[in-house]
This record gives C-alpha cells, sequence and structure tokens, in this order.
C-alpha cells in the first residue's frame, strides 16, 4: 500500500467533484437566464437536460441495443434471427436456468411477503415492537455479498471433525450426518433463495406492519366480542383491509427477486444447477464472452417485467384521474 | 386470553395497549421471538467468527468461541485491511468504495431534484409523457443495459462509421469515473419517482405566490423547493448510498481491475470461490457491512420514509 495508492484515489474523487459542482453552478446560470426571459420551456429543458441524457444514453439506448444484440452471434458480427432464442428454450442449460428463474420468482415473493406479514401482524401493538421490527429490518441493511458470505459460513460442510456450518452442526447434534449442502440439486436453490427471503422479510414487515396500523381496532374488537378467532380474524378483517400493500411488497419482491445476481455469484457461482436469468445473462456476456446469448438472457428478463410494467403505468394514471 | 375479551375499553389507552388486551397470546409471543432469534444469529455468527484467531475458525464453528471468550482477536482485521500478501490490502478497496459512493450518491440525487421540479411545476408540453417514461424506465432491469453501456465506455459511439463520441480510454484509477456514471444513470429513475412523489404534495399556493412576487424558477427551486424537501432528499440519499455501497454488479462489471474494484465486488469473488483465504472473509466481510449498517440504524426513520412513500403510493 503506497501513499499514491491514496492521492490517486482521493486526487479522482476531489477533481470529480470539482467538476460535478461546475456543471451544476453552469446549469444554474443557464435557468437563470431563461427564467429572466420567462421562458418556462426552456428553463424545464435546463432542469431536465442532465437527467435526459443520462437516461437517454445509459439506459433506453442500451435497451434498444441490447435487443438488437439479441438477434445477432457471440461477437455482433453475423445476423442469426431466432437462433439465441431457440437456444434458450431447448438448451438443457439454458431450460434449467429458465426453471430456476420461475422457481425464484414464485417463491421467495411468497414466502418473503408471507412471512413478514405474519411477523408484522405478531409484534403489532407488543411491548418493544420497534426492536423487533429493527431486528428483523437489519439485513436489508447488509449487502447481498455479505449476506452470501453470512449465510455460506451457515451451509459450510466439513466430512469428518467438527462442522463449522451451524445447519451441519445442529444435523450432527441430532444424529444425521452432515450434508454438502450447496452440491445438493435442487435444494440448494431452496438455500439459496433463503438468503433473500432473509433479507426480504424486513421490507415486507415495515411496509405491511405500517399498513396494520390504518386498519380499525373497533372492527378487530368488535369481532372478537362476536367470538371470533385471532385466526379468523387475519383471515377475514386483517388481510382484506391491507391487500393493496401485500401486493405492492409482492410486486416489489418480485422485481428483486428477478435481477438477483449477487447471491447466486458469490455462493455457487451459478453451478450445480443453481443458475437463473440475471446471473447467466452476465455469464454468457462477460465470462463466456457471448454477447449474443447474454442480450437474449437480458430481454427474457425484460420481458418478464413488462407485465408489471404495464399494471404499474395504467395503476398510477388511474390515481393521477382519482386525483383530479 | 379470553377473559380478556370481556374487559371494557379503558380511557386513555393507546393503540397497543388495547391490541394487547384483545389478541395477545403466549403462542404468538414465542413465535415473534424465534423469527426475532433467528433473524439475528447470522449476522452474530459472522461477527463471532471475525474475532476469532484463524486457526480456531478453520478448526470449529462460531459457537464454541464462547468456551474461551479469551481469544478474541484484531489480527484478521489487521491482515486483511493492511497485508501485502494475496487476500490482503482490501484498504485499498475500501478507499474505492469510498471514492465511488460519493458521487455515485450525489450526482444522482442532485440531477433527480431538479428534474423532478421540471415534473411536477413546470408547464409544458409532454411533461406526462415524460413523466411516465422515466416511471416505466424504474422496472426495466439493469442488466438491459450492461452490455452496450460497457462497450460505450470502451469504444465510444459510432453512427455508420461517424464518431458521436469517442472512447473514453480510461485505464487505472480512473475507471472509477466509468462506475460513478453508471451508478447516476441506474439511480436516476428511483430518485426522479420518488421525489417527484413528494415535490407534487407542497401546497401550489406556496408557489404561486413565489411567482407572483417575482421569482424565477430556479430561485423557486432553491429558497422553496429544496428547503422544504429537505427530509425527502435524506431518505433518497440513504437509498442511494446503501445501493451504491451494497453494489456487485455494477461495480464488477464497470471497475476495471481488482485493485479498482469496490470492496463489494471484490468479495463478491473471493465468496465465490472459496479458497484457502475463506478465514478471512467473516473480518472482510464484516468490514462491508458495519458502515451501512451504521447508517440504516442511525438513520432508519428517514430511510423507512422513504420506503413508505415509494411503496405505498406506487
Amino acid at each position: 500500500m503506497d501513499i499514491s495508492d491514496y492521492t490517486d484515489r482521493f486526487g479522482l474523487l476531489a477533481v470529480g467533484l470539482v467538476a460535478f459542482i461546475a456543471v451544476l453552478l453552469a446549469l444554474y446560470g443557464l435557468a437563470e437566464l431563461a427564467s429572466r426571459r420567462d421562458r418556462s420551456r426552456a428553463v424545464a429543458f435546463v432542469f431536465l437536460a442532465p437527467a435526459v441524457l443520462f437516461l437517454l444514453v445509459g439506459l433506453v439506448y442500451p435497451a434498444v441495443r441490447t435487443i438488437a444484440m439479441s438477434f445477432f452471434n457471440k461477437d455482433g458480427t453475423e445476423f442469426i434471427g431466432f437462433d439465441n432464442y431457440t437456444w434458450a428454450v431447448t438448451d438443457p442449460d439454458a431450460l434449467q436456468v429458465l426453471t430456476n428463474t420461475a422457481l425464484w420468482i414464485i417463491i421467495v415473493p411468497l414466502l418473503s411477503t408471507m412471512v413478514g406479514l405474519v411477523y408484522a401482524v405478531l409484534i403489532d401493538g407488543r411491548k418493544g415492537e420497534r426492536t423487533y421490527k429493527a431486528l428483523v429490518f437489519l439485513p436489508m441493511g447488509i449487502s447481498f455479498v455479505g449476506a452470501s458470505i453470512i449465510w455460506k459460513l451457515i451451509y459450510e460442510y466439513e466430512r469428518s471433525g467438527d462442522q463449522i456450518g451451524l445447519l451441519n452442526q445442529m444435523l450432527v447434534w441430532l444424529g444425521a450426518p452432515p450434508v454438502n449442502w450447496l452440491l445438493e440439486d435442487p435444494w440448494n436453490n431452496l438455500l439459496l433463495m433463503v438468503v433473500l427471503v432473509w433479507i426480504e422479510v424486513g421490507f415486507a414487515t415495515v411496509v405491511l406492519s405500517a399498513a396494520l396500523k390504518g386498519v380499525p381496532i373497533e372492527m378487530i374488537e368488535a369481532a372478537r366480542i362476536d367470538g371470533a378467532k385471532p385466526t379468523e380474524i387475519f383471515w377475514h378483517i386483517t388481510v382484506p383491509s391491507i391487500r393493496s400493500a401485500i401486493l405492492v411488497v409482492g410486486v416489489t419482491v418480485f422485481i428483486a427477486t428477478l435481477k438477483l445476481f449477487d447471491i447466486v455469484r458469490a455462493m455457487t457461482g451459478g453451478h450445480h444447477g443453481t443458475d437463473v436469468l440475471a446471473h447467466n445473462m452476465w455469464d454468457q456476456a462477460f465470462r463466456l464472452g457471448n454477447d449474443g446469448r447474454g442480450a437474449t438472457m437480458a430481454v427474457l428478463l425484460f420481458a418478464l417485467v413488462i407485465p408489471v410494467v404495464i399494471y404499474q403505468v395504467r395503476n398510477m394514471r388511474r390515481q393521477e384521474l382519482e386525483a383530479r | 386470553m379470553s377473559t380478556d375479551v370481556q374487559k371494557p375499553s379503558r380511557i386513555g389507552e393507546t393503540r397497543g395497549q388495547r391490541l394487547r388486551r384483545i389478541l395477545s397470546s403466549r403462542v404468538a409471543s414465542v413465535a415473534a421471538l424465534v423469527i426475532a432469534v433467528l433473524w439475528t444469529i447470522p449476522t452474530a455468527g459472522l461477527f463471532v467468527s471475525s474475532i476469532r484467531p484463524e486457526d480456531d475458525i478453520r478448526d470449529t464453528g462460531w459457537w464454541v468461541f464462547f468456551t474461551d471468550p479469551g481469544s478474541a482477536t484484531l489480527e484478521t482485521y489487521n491482515f486483511v485491511l493492511y497485508s501485502n500478501t494475496q487476500g490482503g490490502g482490501l484498504i485499498r478497496n475500501l478507499i474505492n468504495t469510498v471514492v465511488i459512493t460519493i458521487p455515485g450518491v450525489l450526482v444522482p440525487v442532485a440531477f433527480a431534484a431538479m428534474a423532478a421540479y421540471a415534473l411536477s411545476w413546470i408547464n409544458f408540453r409532454g411533461r406526462n409523457l415524460l413523466y411516465i417514461g422515466i416511471f416505466a424506465l424504474q422496472v426495466v432491469p439493469l442488466q438491459m443495459a450492461l452490455i452496450p453501456l460497457l462497450s460505450f465506455f470502451s469504444r465510444g459511439l459510432h453512427v455508420g462509421g461517424v464518431t458521436i463520441m469517442p472512447a473514453w480510454e480510461l485505464d487505472g484509477v480512473n475507471t472509477i469515473v466509468q462506475v460513478w456514471v453508471a451508478h447516476a444513470i441506474f439511480g436516476l429513475p428511483l430518485a426522479i419517482y420518488l421525489l417527484h412523489n413528494f415535490m407534487r404534495e407542497l401546497p401550489g399556493d406556496v408557489m404561486e405566490a413565489a411567482r407572483i412576487d417575482g421569482a424565477s424558477h430556479s430561485q423557486i427551486f432553491r429558497k422553496v423547493v429544496l428547503p422544504l424537501v429537505t427530509p425527502a432528499i435524506a431518505s433518497i440519499a440513504i437509498f442511494q448510498f446503501l445501493w451504491v455501497w451494497n453494489d456487485f454488479l455494477v461495480g464488477r462489471t464497470f471497475g476495471g481491475g481488482e485493485a479498482t474494484r469496490p470492496l463489494t465486488a471484490v468479495l463478491g469473488d473471493m465468496a465465490g470461490s472459496w479458497g484457502n483465504n475463506w478465514t478471512r472473509l467473516p473480518a472482510a466481510g464484516f468490514i462491508a457491512i458495519i458502515v451501512p449498517l451504521l447508517v440504516f440504524l442511525l438513520l432508519q426513520r428517514y430511510f423507512v420514509r422513504g420506503l413508505l412513500a415509494g411503496s405505498v403510493k406506487g
């Protein structure tokens, strides 16, 4: 570690920040100039220009390029029509990726929302509710990579002698032989999902717990006096009252699951039958050097979120109409 | 628990007290406690492992540490941060993370605030369409952009033989600039959406009064809107901070060589191979985790506010 390692990096940071401030000042000056002449279109242009430019160059144009690239071969030199897509739905490895992804996007949102909901109901109004919430919410602040390290330690396997992983140690305490969890297809998929559920339950709990505060307590009290059991109250009063929040949580976790890359990369590298779309996309493009297949995987990923986009946009327009 | 039901409501009871009186049960208490403990053990295990001597980590589980708490050591931390041998020297990557994170938060938040103001308070044609477009971009997976964006940085942009943008030709530490730009791009849609939500709810007559007093848009933005949405900006900045600091994919793809990648990107690869050095991963992992965790705990209120604004409304 040389001193130049520090100066290089912080020097870059200083230059970057100064340049950024200069850009902001220039934009501000331009906006001021346009404002004085009372041209709101010009002012709007100045305010929007940086964001729109970034999004066009960094998201819109690349997305279009990616769609085009999915019809080309691995280095983009030859047009091959739908060959990449045929590969994606016929090749056994690619099919495994699609099957795994399907499992992920069904199991993780369901499990996270369910556990989050049950926990939110259990701790609602309890003494120390904030502490309970914070403990489960904490993993939200941990990176997927950090979480992967944490859980790899739990799944760790030793052929003989003392176990290091907590899960195998518990098996040993119960008298069972230890298992090399991450190699056990298809169970390893489930164990990877556990990591994401561990993170997302906190999100579900916080959002649903806030929604629960809006459930009228008189209703619960009345149902209780009429002799309803807590489980009946849960299904007939609590769940219907916060249905829209549950849906929002489910959709948000769904998108996060679909884009999941880190956990698979850091825990199995996609080996032993655990690959998913977002990781395979990266693997194809940046490790195996096949841009066409990588792009195809990205497009499939995109296709899966299109229903969500349509749903969200319609939802928003409806809300706007109601607000008017 | 059924005897509680008969009691009439009491005056001055809080919602929680009332709920407890109606619904409390032993089973629920135990279940809540079990979940809370289950969710905490994994992180606790990592921390305990990180302060054990390396030989102990290799030989026994972290729970054995409690039979000999005197063995606690910071040796592994020292090694992973400062050692010049393989698997050490992560201080460099930690600095990379800091250098990446500061502009990676400031740039998108500043640009998003400007865009959100224009989208909520300046009248121009096509405003709604533009907003819906940005709103939809939020959901587009960033995987859609990775390959072309990387080639944009390394080869520039050419249309039909005409060079629109030359290659950036960054190397060494300077590749961090690519990571800044990538984070700014990917952070914008959500930041614009959230800030737009907050700004639109500002009272219109305040803006109107400022306009009548002769204030320009840029003055209103700076003197009226920004102070009013400071809490919102704080929550979005925390979001973006956590996202950038914890990011693996963007840093790994755009971060150049190993020496210029952020900490999380290097750790992700180390965890992936889980080689002989794996005993150093708990300490290295904890270094990466502790900063966002502290920020998260201290500023949780702001984070939750942003979360609720973004998800419950949308």
